[in-house]
């Protein structure tokens, strides 16, 4: 396989925190355009997984490496990971009293834009660009002067998540459950939103417990991680049997 | 088991909170100073100094004979060694003592000072629309634009010069708010206060500048007692600012100041203050301890006085900008920001006293703590028997930074009608750490992060600060949180 197609490489990943061993051992390799599903009982380290990609400080790498785009990224900060191209759609995304959304979105937006060396927005041309977005996950305008998260049903939650992920077109996104607490509507709706985002130079990490986003959005691999490893790797037809036999017959 | 990940973020705050306090030079002046200590002679020779009529003497001599029956207050969360009141210079005066004309004549030493500062004394600042008088240690420097403003008739000079000018006004004024026993602090005050603003505006005149004082404690040994006097006649208006700095000692310096203000019918005084007296070192050694009081009068119909404060400074604050609420439907506010840092300790809030009919107050507090502070916000609504169909509000909220600091609310409500309507809120939060991580997995650094959740949290308050000196009360929360707050 070319290497230059590689996004993310995971080698012989094994992290604790406050000396509890979380991830054993954890390879995995993501190229551009694929959709790699990550499934796996509660407490097997997937939300974990999610962090530590992300450069989460509470954890603690004892072996291993992470590669992006083919360099280590293992001492880069989050916000450095983050400008490179890592996106992290939170299972609980955190309300941030006082901090409108639209602002909240727009310092994001420019982060990125001045990491890129490209010129910063102002606030009109911003609406201009957020707008737009917004129609991706049918969110309403009013819904920019709310505060971050602040009073979200878990759905708005969700869709806020999904729409940074399309504001700030990160080409590695990682989305903890985000189908997790959604109504069927709300469900299309995302998914619909990540279909749209998704193409050949990206690629998306799908934590779920369920088959049921799956039918939306199409793997090209199915993962299941237990005891903070990946123990099998199968296509959809994975997905399928585990909704049907649950874990306990893989071990 | 610590958990790491709280203490990288700590570390990440402490440093972005750790910024150096600019204003922390001293200056190296000639000056007159008189012996430390303090005693009957020590009040005598201070008003024969300054030259006072003897209704001042007396008023001076009554507030220390007052003062040494009194005891320092206890009832505030506030931990600090016992002040000697013997060791503190009462008096401190540039030499060059007669009162300045002409912007030349001050001692370049001093106009650097301010420079320094970024208080511009010569005539640009017209531009800003600000008259300012300057209080250097005991005396006033200088005040801009005097004659500008009597031709409105509006008096804006140092309480010295007013003492010496308009002595029926002070007679009749001076005291009338703080009596002179009201506190431990106000009969030092009242004693050996040296000296401070004075203002009046005429009757139906709204002020066509905002008026200012700036505070700047240079001696290491001596404290600072000023007062300022403010008095709004009949439909007139006037804006107030106060801003206060001083150089980094580690030893304390005592501030104790009163500030009276007194609104007649329908008349409106704002007065903002943007406190950054030097708060000690990290590890808490020196800083200014600040016990000020503050009170305004609305003796009017209709009359209206709002305290906005931005309190960044001070090892100990100690400070409840109140109103008396005496005036048919007169109306008071306070809205605050306080914000401590390493072992600063401030007990601040207001207290509202509901006297007159269908009197209105609002009580807007916002606490921040960061590093070991101690931040409490303490209240008191008093509504009287006959201050029927009176309305509060308050709310008072407190943000927390890192695992260390510590805030507090001691509210008191008093209602003795029942056409009275209360309301109070209150919250704590905490700038949390996966608050943070949220910001920074978007890309948005650490330093942003926090300015943006500090002024969404003051958003309130600095709305309230005129327009002028919201860029000062910026250019502070910059220096005490790094980056801009907007």
């Amino acid at each position: 396989m070319n290497i230059n197609n590689t996004l993310l490489e995971i080698k012989e990943l094994k992290v604790s925190i406050n000396e509890n061993i979380i991830l054993n051992n954890l390879n995995l390799k993501v190229n551009k355009g694929e959709i790699h599903a990550i499934m796996g009982p509660n407490g097997s380290g997937k939300s974990t997984f999610s962090k530590i990609l992300a450069g989460h400080p509470a954890y603690s790498i004892l072996n291993g490496d992470i590669l992006f785009k083919g360099l280590s990224i293992l001492e880069l900060k989050p916000e450095e990971r983050s400008h490179l191209g890592i996106f992290l759609a939170f299972q609980y995304p955190i309300e941030i009293p006082g901090v409108s959304n639209e602002d909240f979105l727009r310092l994001a937006y420019n982060s990125r834009q001045q990491f890129l060396n490209k010129p910063e927005v102002d606030p009109i041309e911003f609406l201009g660009i957020i707008t737009q977005k917004l129609e991706f996950v049918s969110m309403s305008p009013s819904f920019l002067n709310r505060n971050v998260n602040e009073g979200f049903s878990g759905g708005e939650k969700k869709r806020n998540e999904i729409l940074q992920m399309i504001l700030l077109d990160s080409e590695l996104c990682i989305l903890d459950e985000t189908d997790s607490g959604l109504d069927i509507d709300a469900l299309k709706v995302i998914s619909n939103g990540i279909n749209k985002f998704m193409n050949t130079d990206k690629s998306i990490i799908l934590i779920t417990h369920y088959q049921r986003l799956l039918d939306y959005i199409n793997p090209t691999y199915v993962h299941v991680m237990q005891d903070g490893k990946i123990i099998k790797t199968g296509s959809f037809e994975l997905a399928k049997e585990l909704e049907e036999k649950g874990y306990e017959w893989l071990k | 088991m610590v958990n790491k990940s709280n203490k990288v973020l700590n570390t990440n705050i402490t440093n972005l909170v750790n910024k150096d306090y600019q204003y922390g030079f001293s200056t190296q002046i000639e000056k007159e100073i008189i012996e430390k200590g303090l005693n009957e002679k020590t009040v005598h020779l201070i008003s024969m100094k300054k030259n006072e009529p003897l209704f001042l003497l007396n008023f001076r001599l009554k507030a220390f004979l007052k003062w040494k029956e009194m005891k320092e207050p206890e009832w505030a969360n506030l931990k600090f060694p016992q002040i000697n009141y013997q060791d503190i210079i009462y008096y401190s005066a540039p030499k060059k003592q007669t009162k300045i004309k002409d912007l030349s004549e001050i001692d370049p030493e001093l106009l650097k000072t301010f420079e320094k500062l970024g208080i511009s004394l010569n005539e640009q600042k017209r531009l800003t629309n600000v008259a300012v008088d300057i209080v250097f240690d005991s005396v006033s420097i200088t005040t801009t634009f005097q004659e500008e403003l009597n031709e409105y008739g509006i008096i804006f000079s140092s309480i010295s010069e007013a003492i010496q000018n308009y002595p029926k006004i002070i007679e009749k004024y001076l005291g009338s708010v703080v009596p002179i026993g009201d506190n431990y602090f106000s009969a030092l005050n009242s004693a050996v206060f040296t000296d401070g603003s004075f203002c009046y505006i005429p009757k139906d005149t709204i002020c066509p500048l905002d008026l200012s004082t700036y505070f700047r404690i240079n001696d290491q040994k001596s404290g600072q007692f000023e007062r300022t006097l403010i008095i709004a006649d009949d439909n007139s208006k006037v804006n107030y600012l106060e801003g206060c700095t001083a150089p980094q000692y580690d030893t304390n310096q005592l501030h104790a100041a009163i500030v009276e203000l007194i609104a007649l019918d329908n008349a409106s005084i704002n007065y903002s203050t943007v406190q950054n007296w030097y708060g000690g070192d990290d590890n808490g050694i020196g800083g200014i301890y600040n016990f000020v009081t503050k009170r305004g009068l609305c003796a009017g119909e209709n009359s209206k006085i709002s305290w906005t404060q931005v309190e960044t400074g001070s090892s100990i604050t100690w400070k409840y900008p109140s109103c008396l609420l005496v005036g048919k439907e007169s109306q008071g506010e306070f809205y605050s920001v306080a914000l401590t840092n390493n072992y600063q300790q401030a007990d601040t809030g207001t207290k509202m006293m509901h006297i007159g009919n269908s009197t209105r107050s609002r009580v807007i507090s916002k606490g921040i703590s960061a590093g070991k502070s101690k931040n409490s916000y303490r209240g008191s609504v008093n509504v009287t028997n006959k201050a029927l169909g009176s309305r509060n509000y308050s709310q008072c909220d407190s943000l927390l930074i890192g695992n260390l600091s510590n805030a507090n609310t001691f509210p008191i409500i008093s209602v003795q009608n029942s056409t009275t309507r209360i309301e109070h809120e209150a919250s704590t939060s905490k700038i949390g750490e996966e608050q943070i991580f949220y910001f920074l997995q978007r890309g948005i650094s650490l330093e942003k992060a926090v300015e943006l959740m500090i002024s969404g949290f003051c958003k309130e308050v600095f709305k309230k600060l005129p327009l002028e000196f919201a860029a000062e009360a910026d250019k502070l929360l910059t220096l005490k949180l790094e980056g801009s707050v907007g």
